[in-house]
């Protein structure tokens, strides 16, 4: 694997990661931009823009975008997070040059008035379909009260109002200001030449708008606190926990991910012993998330509303003895052998490098290979966990239940 | 499409063996199918099976359930069990060198499982807990009780097995389930990966050599269930389950039902999610799935809208279905094969996919099957002999079930 980068005239910067033994190449525009850039009048307008860009552009029509990536067999889609709009495709190495040109060109649609307002139904009934799902709304108010106040408490997909009232005006306006060159990074993975993609940027990026976004990336003191969202209708209790952790500029991230792992990966963990293996609850896990300037360690269970109390409970006191005695060298060492070859599965795939190479740059303007990765969980310590464990405590500062509960005593 | 290496070998006790050497790999992997899914629980034990692929890991041969978590965690072996109407299935893949190790480990869990008494409990309570969580998920439970009332019984019921049988399954039960079900003959293992076939072979003849043949159980076909269901729920969305007849996987049609429901939903310019979605704004999710089984299949759609628009969506995803005997455009077929031949190449990126398809193709074909026979096939196609398909087994006789807060009416 080879390593290239070069950054276009108007600040488009391409990165890449070249490997000849591979059958497909992997190519996603990230464009730092998602719900946290949103004011509270355009919440939604992030993720509501990645869909009108499937919608046409100047040189083609919207049946034109579908039929092409179908066309050359690509496997592609679009994603909208609180920090990052991605939009991506893997495809066979001889339809690089097309799906470039589409791919590259619908970052600027056309936006056209009548294709707003049908692809607005599609957003509500997008909203409508996650309200369905009780984890996700526990997600959404979790990160709400979490957040409060920050621009990492604004939600993805905003709501039914926010999103009924939107103007394709407004969007045209977040456009403008947001999809600039310099806010975008090209990042490529698998089977090509890397003077090919340089030329093929030149060719369809240039013309892009210059100039980039400063965001505010202040660290997040959350308050805390409860939010109870009570619905009759459900059987389960679904939790989200939260508490602050390293945000992704953190070098202590590395310790905080592999500690999440130790305490609440699906298999193996101390909470996974606890409560799943035990048939406590249907599910419970501990993740670690970073963000522009914050982290949060995210606590998540599904369990009878009856015993939520006692479980939240369980999974506190073990955060309480990790948070005071660390983890065993044992576990630390199970967790990375664990990492280390879920590392190297993911990575054989171009497409399971391209998360980790067009993340690595938008947040840190920074190349790492798979050995790179490697070496460091590798070098991983006790003594990393501590110091994590003393800067950012296991707990969970914010709790949201969605579920039959109408109140929740917390010990 | 590369040359493939792939090698058949079966052990005297039935055993079938399948393996693809892809030396471009730094990984491997196997999928390994044991005859005891769903459709061995047996009248009132619906879960049987699901409860065994839990309980089944919790402790093997020497190790006790955390030493064998540890030794999986500690080679770096990502693993996964579960039931299916057919089969137990066994995943596990790691970097090349550990699989061995993982056939080894597997052998104990699979021909020496502890299934201690003091483990049920918290099986059971596991599994009742996952069918309560399918209540609270009404796009979930949509598609679980389309396919009951789709496949004929015990085809239908849910591989999660049912609240209403739980309670009746004892530890006795499911000890023999596994007692049953569990034998070489008929099992069938697929790896892939950067392995030497011939040590493969080996590792396999000695790891589960010993496993003693036994005669298998004879499953007949019941009735499915009614066609027209309406589920009462206070939910956000209506969510819509249709279903109509298909062939089974070993039909000589398979490719040409495949190909007829790619053109309805294989990727974005795919008619459901132009029409439905694209034009009208009627959905977010909607989609068609061939799915067969090895003597059955059936087409499984699934829309999810608003109340008020739920009508509108039933009525027009059903017309899309019909009106697709009208005609097909040569596109919409080059599309289908663009899009196929394209997955077959990236199945060569990952030993996991090829693996599971070994093991699969085997299952329901009993032969192997190269990525450049399956392109052959597909490439085969013409918009005639889809249409000449589509107009001999129509989109017809529709199953439809319902889970909202209003009953639709079904014009078909």
């Amino acid at each position: 694997m080879q390593f290239h980068q070069h950054t276009l005239s108007n600040g488009l910067t391409i990165v890449a990661e070249s490997n000849s033994d591979v059958h497909s190449v992997a190519l996603g525009f990230f464009v730092r931009t998602g719900a946290r850039d949103e004011t509270p009048e355009l919440n939604g307008v992030s993720h509501f823009l990645e869909h009108m860009a499937f919608k046409g552009t100047e040189r083609f029509t919207a049946d034109d975008v579908n039929r092409i990536f179908d066309e050359v067999g690509a496997e592609y889609n679009a994603s909208t997070s609180e920090e990052v709009t991605l939009f991506y495709g893997a495809i066979l190495p001889e339809y690089l040059p097309q799906t470039f040109e589409l791919l590259s060109s619908i970052l600027y649609p056309t936006l056209r008035q009548d294709d707003f307002e049908m692809e607005k139904k599609v957003i509500l009934e997008e909203i409508s379909m996650y309200q369905d799902q009780p984890m996700h709304v526990a997600y959404e108010a979790g990160m709400l009260k979490h957040f409060e106040g920050h621009p990492l408490g604004t939600s993805i997909l905003g709501t039914l109002e926010s999103v009924g009232a939107l103007t394709a005006e407004q969007m045209r306006q977040y456009h403008a200001d947001h999809y600039r060159a310099g806010n975008i990074t090209l990042a490529i993975a698998g089977n090509f030449e890397f003077d090919q993609i340089v030329d093929l940027a030149k060719q369809h990026c240039d013309h892009w708008p210059s100039g980039t976004l400063d965001r505010p990336i202040h660290e997040a003191i959350p308050k805390g606190g409860i939010a109870i969202v009570t619905q009759d209708s459900r059987n389960q209790q679904n939790i989200i926990q939260m508490t602050p952790g390293p945000a992704a500029q953190d070098e202590l991230r590395f310790a905080a991910e592999i500690l999440s792992v130790i305490v609440g990966d699906d298999g193996g963990s101390r909470i996974y012993w606890e409560l799943v293996d035990p048939g406590l609850v249907e599910f419970a896990e501990l993740g670690y998330y970073d963000y522009d300037g914050s982290g949060s360690y995210m606590t998540w269970l599904s369990c009878q509303p009856e015993t939520t109390a006692e479980n939240l409970a369980r999974i506190q006191a073990i955060y309480e003895t990790v948070n005071k005695e660390g983890v065993t060298e044992v576990e630390l060492e199970q967790a990375k052998n664990k990492v280390a070859s879920r590392v190297v599965l993911r990575s054989e795939r171009p497409m399971g490098r391209l998360s980790s190479l067009g993340s690595n740059w938008v947040y840190r303007k920074e190349y790492q290979s798979v050995a790179d990765d490697l070496a460091i969980l590798r070098g991983l310590t006790l003594d990393d966990i501590r110091k994590c464990l003393d800067a950012y405590p296991l707990g969970a500062s914010t709790t949201a239940a969605v579920g039959p509960l109408k109140e929740l005593q917390l010990s | 499409m590369q040359q493939q290496s792939i090698r058949t070998h079966q052990f005297e006790n039935g055993l079938m063996l399948i393996v693809e050497e892809m030396p471009g790999l730094q990984s491997a992997a196997f999928s390994f199918l044991v005859p005891a899914g769903s459709i061995y629980d047996g009248a009132g034990k619906n879960g049987s099976s699901a409860m065994l692929a839990d309980w089944i890991t919790r402790g093997a041969g020497t190790r006790d359930s955390r030493e064998l978590t540890a030794t999986l965690d500690n080679l770096g072996i990502s693993h996964s069990q579960s039931a299916g109407s057919e089969n137990i299935t066994f995943t596990a893949a790691s970097v090349a060198d550990r699989i061995t190790d993982g056939l080894e480990i597997f052998a104990d869990v699979i021909l020496r499982p502890h299934l201690a008494e003091e483990q049920f409990e918290p099986v059971k309570l596991g599994a009742e807990q996952s069918l309560i969580a399918t209540e609270d998920d009404p796009q979930r439970k949509a598609m679980v009780e389309l396919r009951k009332r789709s496949f004929s019984a015990p085809w239908g019921l849910s591989s999660d097995g049912s609240l209403e049988d739980l309670p009746n399954i004892s530890a006795a039960d499911v000890r023999g389930h596994h007692e049953r079900c569990f034998r070489p003959n008929g099992a069938i293992l697929g790896v892939a990966g950067n392995v030497d076939a011939k040590a493969v072979i080996e590792a396999v003849g000695k790891h589960f050599g010993e496993w003693k043949k036994k005669g298998g159980a004879d499953v007949k076909p019941g009735d499915c269930g009614p066609k027209r269901t309406f589920i009462e729920h206070e939910s956000a969305q209506t969510h819509i389950g249709i279903s109509y007849d298909s062939v089974s996987f070993p039909d000589p049609d398979y490719y040409a039902a495949w190909a007829a429901v790619s053109v309805l939903s294989g990727g974005m310019s795919a008619r459901l999610f132009t029409e439905v979605r694209e034009k009208r704004g009627l959905c977010y999710s909607v989609y068609a799935s061939q799915s067969s089984l090895k003597h059955e299949g059936r087409v499984l759609c699934y829309a999810g809208t608003s109340n008020e628009r739920a009508q509108e969506t039933l009525d027009v995803t059903l017309q899309e279905l019909k009106r697709l005997g009208d005609g097909i455009d040569e596109s919409e077929l080059q599309r289908c094969k663009a899009r196929a031949k394209s997955s077959l190449v990236m199945q060569q990126e990952s030993s996991r996919g090829r693996a599971g398809s070994l093991a699969r193709n085997w299952f329901f074909l009993e032969e192997t099957r190269t990525l450049e026979d399956v392109r052959q096939k597909i490439d085969a196609l013409t918009v005639d002999s889809i249409l000449e398909y589509v107009n001999r087994r129509p989109a017809q006789d529709f199953t439809v079930l319902t889970i909202g807060p209003a009953e639709l009416k079904v014009n078909d």
